[in-house]
């Protein structure tokens, strides 16, 4: 969490709304943590002082559940069934429109979002590792995408250091948690009399001179290590490797992905969750009066039928070729497409699954045999 | 498949009723602006729920709404496909038989005795049946009822000369596109969603509550999967028969998953 050489400030838990606060007064809309429908889900704060408090999301396999936290920490759940990918990839938005002027003559025109200033509270190492992916995607030299650079260039990032991780986290095997360490504007450590405060970006660092903090002593910058550290401690579950490339290219036809397509209902939520998922399928919408179209982009998944879609015939009709997708390309060929694995082992795929498929659990058996010659 | 868009400049269109509730013609008529739209780009001849009265006139596309379920519509039925270019089915009745096809397979003429006091006025079929189960139908569109702005897409297709897309996805894609957290996650109730088609926007998960099927099987639907999860969310073999037999009992995907636990229930 040192990533600025500003010294760690010690924003104590009473003035936390003053960070909110002065957000707003910079013109940030604030989105922070709120209960909604069982889960934790981000919208908009209405005041400085609104956060939610309190609350746990226990997770399992095909399981969430918010429950009390006994030390009414702010931070104390460990995240919801989204991470940042939707305030910058948008589940569905026009990305241009044609018009028919009077003339009788087509004019097209980007559609682009316009959205606020919005300071995001509460963000994980996770979700900033997934958002470094996205950011590799949608920001490509020569193909950048206008919408998602538009939204994401508004943001501000608070991050929180995880320090009670879900029993189906496992970030510290992919090597993208629970501390964050880059990619944020300020990353906070929740100890039990305030957050250990530091800065990653000039936006981050001018907004922590502005709260003139004192410094955080020793003692407080050990205990939020040492925070850290049990929280990746805790994880049980984990990836057995950080290149899983050619373990799974060479098991193609194993029979576990049979036996994992027998259990998938191929909902999609899976890639609908996942932090890293970029799959879009593109439509248009013409007016019914047939002078204007919008060309309609939609979130996709691998798991649904036009996915596989080519000229005439489909490349995956079954849930088998499905799923043997998602994960290769998740684990596997995404090394080959930017350097690194697709998964920052958040374990939403395993939560919000339904039918509780654990992306760990397939991997290990995947894995564990022999490739037969 | 063919389209309109060649054919006619005011393309005639006719919207007929067989055994249902009118709640797909609603979608229509609940259109507001768009309808006025609509008609100004497509003659309506005949709509009884909004007026004009011409059931065995020629059109260029024929919406049907219901199921055959009486001797006399199985012979209407035939008579409206020989007047129609494009037929197109709308509706869990129309595609699937409906809730009335509850009856199928456990008709009795006892039950007509006990219900109607003049049981001699009924003229039912002992099995309620899909449009397609008669005549050859051009396009589907699933949905109890279809949504408003699903029968617009597939009107404004064929108005513009391009087959209707067929949208057979499940309903979990338009609920996470939406941003509602999985319910049978967050709160361990049996929902339908990962079998059934989208269309209506996951509108029982965004009140917290689960699909209960009524736009029909999707592609790709894993039902064998969803009753192993649904018992293990505690229902028994009896509350996950019933989940699948409700509006489309009868679509084949939803039946075959009901008669397979049924049998595995017996064993």
């Amino acid at each position: 969490m040192l990533a600025h050489p500003d010294p760690a400030g010690f924003l104590p838990l009473d003035q936390l709304p003053e960070l909110l606060s002065l957000l707003m007064r910079q013109g940030y809309q604030c989105l922070g943590p709120a209960p909604e429908h069982g889960a934790i889900v981000m919208r908009p704060l209405q005041t400085s002082s609104d956060l939610a408090r309190g609350l746990q999301a226990e997770q399992a396999p095909g399981h969430y559940r918010l429950t009390h936290d006994s030390d009414n920490r702010y931070f104390a759940w460990a995240h919801g069934p989204q991470a940042i990918k939707p305030h910058t990839f948008a589940p569905q938005e026009s990305v241009w429109q044609v018009d028919r002027d009077l003339a009788g003559v087509l004019q097209f025109r980007p559609v682009m979002p316009e959205p606020p200033l919005q300071a995001l509270i509460g963000v994980r190492a996770c979700d900033l590792a997934a958002l470094a992916l996205q950011d590799a995607h949608f920001l490509r030299e020569g193909r950048r995408d206008p919408q998602y650079a538009q939204r994401r260039e508004r943001l501000f990032l608070v991050a929180v250091q995880c320090a009670v991780p879900a029993a189906t986290c496992f970030c510290a095997s992919t090597g993208d948690g629970p501390t964050p360490t880059a990619g944020y504007d300020l990353a906070l450590a929740e100890l039990a009399e305030g957050f250990v405060t530091v800065a990653g970006s000039e936006k981050g660092a001018a907004v922590l001179r502005a709260l003139n903090l004192s410094p955080a002593t020793a003692g407080q910058i050990e205990t939020a290590r040492q925070q850290g550290e049990q929280a990746a401690a805790v994880q049980t579950r984990s990836l057995p490797g950080q290149n899983l490339r050619d373990a799974l290219m060479s098991r193609l036809e194993h029979p576990r992905w049979d036996e994992v397509a027998a259990r998938c209902l191929a909902c999609g939520n899976c890639t609908a969750v996942c932090p890293t998922c970029f799959c879009h399928a593109e439509t248009d919408v013409p007016a019914l009066d047939g002078d204007s179209s919008r060309h309609e982009r939609n979130w996709d998944s691998c798991f649904g039928e036009s996915h596989g879609y080519l000229h005439g015939f489909n490349v995956r009709s079954d849930i088998r070729s499905r799923y043997r997708q998602w994960l290769t390309h998740k684990l596997a060929t995404w090394h080959d497409q930017f350097g690194r694995g697709g998964c920052v082992g958040c374990g939403r795929c395993i939560a919000w699954c339904p039918v509780g498929i654990d992306l760990t659990e397939e991997v290990a058996a995947l894995t564990a045999s022999e490739v037969k010659p | 498949m063919k389209t309109i868009a060649a054919s006619a400049v005011r393309p005639r269109v006719a919207v007929h009723k067989f055994s249902s509730c009118d709640g797909c013609q609603l979608a229509f008529l609940n259109l507001g602006e768009d309808l006025l739209t609509l008609a100004s780009r497509v003659d309506l001849v005949h709509f009884a729920e909004a007026g004009p009265l011409d059931p065995d006139t020629e059109v260029d596309v024929a919406f049907v709404e219901g199921s055959v379920s009486t001797p006399e519509d199985t012979e209407r039925i035939r008579q409206i496909r020989a007047h129609s270019r494009l037929l197109i089915a709308i509706g869990a009745c129309a595609t699937s038989g409906g809730i009335q096809g509850l009856r199928n397979g456990v008709f009795d003429s006892q039950w007509v005795t006990q219900i109607y006091s003049h049981p001699e006025a009924i003229a039912s079929l002992e099995r309620s049946t899909p449009i397609a189960s008669h005549v050859k139908v051009d396009f589907e569109l699933w949905g109890c009822p279809v949504s408003g702005p699903q029968m617009l897409a597939v009107v404004n297709s064929l108005l513009l000369g391009v087959a209707p897309r067929d949208n057979a996805d499940k309903v979990c894609t338009e609920c996470k596109r939406r941003g509602y957290p999985c319910v049978m996650v967050t709160h361990g109730i049996a929902c339908m969603g990962p079998v059934t088609r989208a269309g209506c926007g996951a509108l029982c998960p965004s009140l917290g509550r689960d699909c209960y099927g009524c736009y029909g099987p999707a592609e790709n639907a894993n039902t064998d999967a969803l009753a192993a999860r649904f018992a293990g969310l505690g229902l028994d073999s009896v509350a996950v028969v019933q989940r699948f037999q409700s509006i489309n009992s009868q679509a084949p995907v939803f039946l075959a998953a009901a008669n397979k636990i049924r049998v595995s229930g017996n064993d």
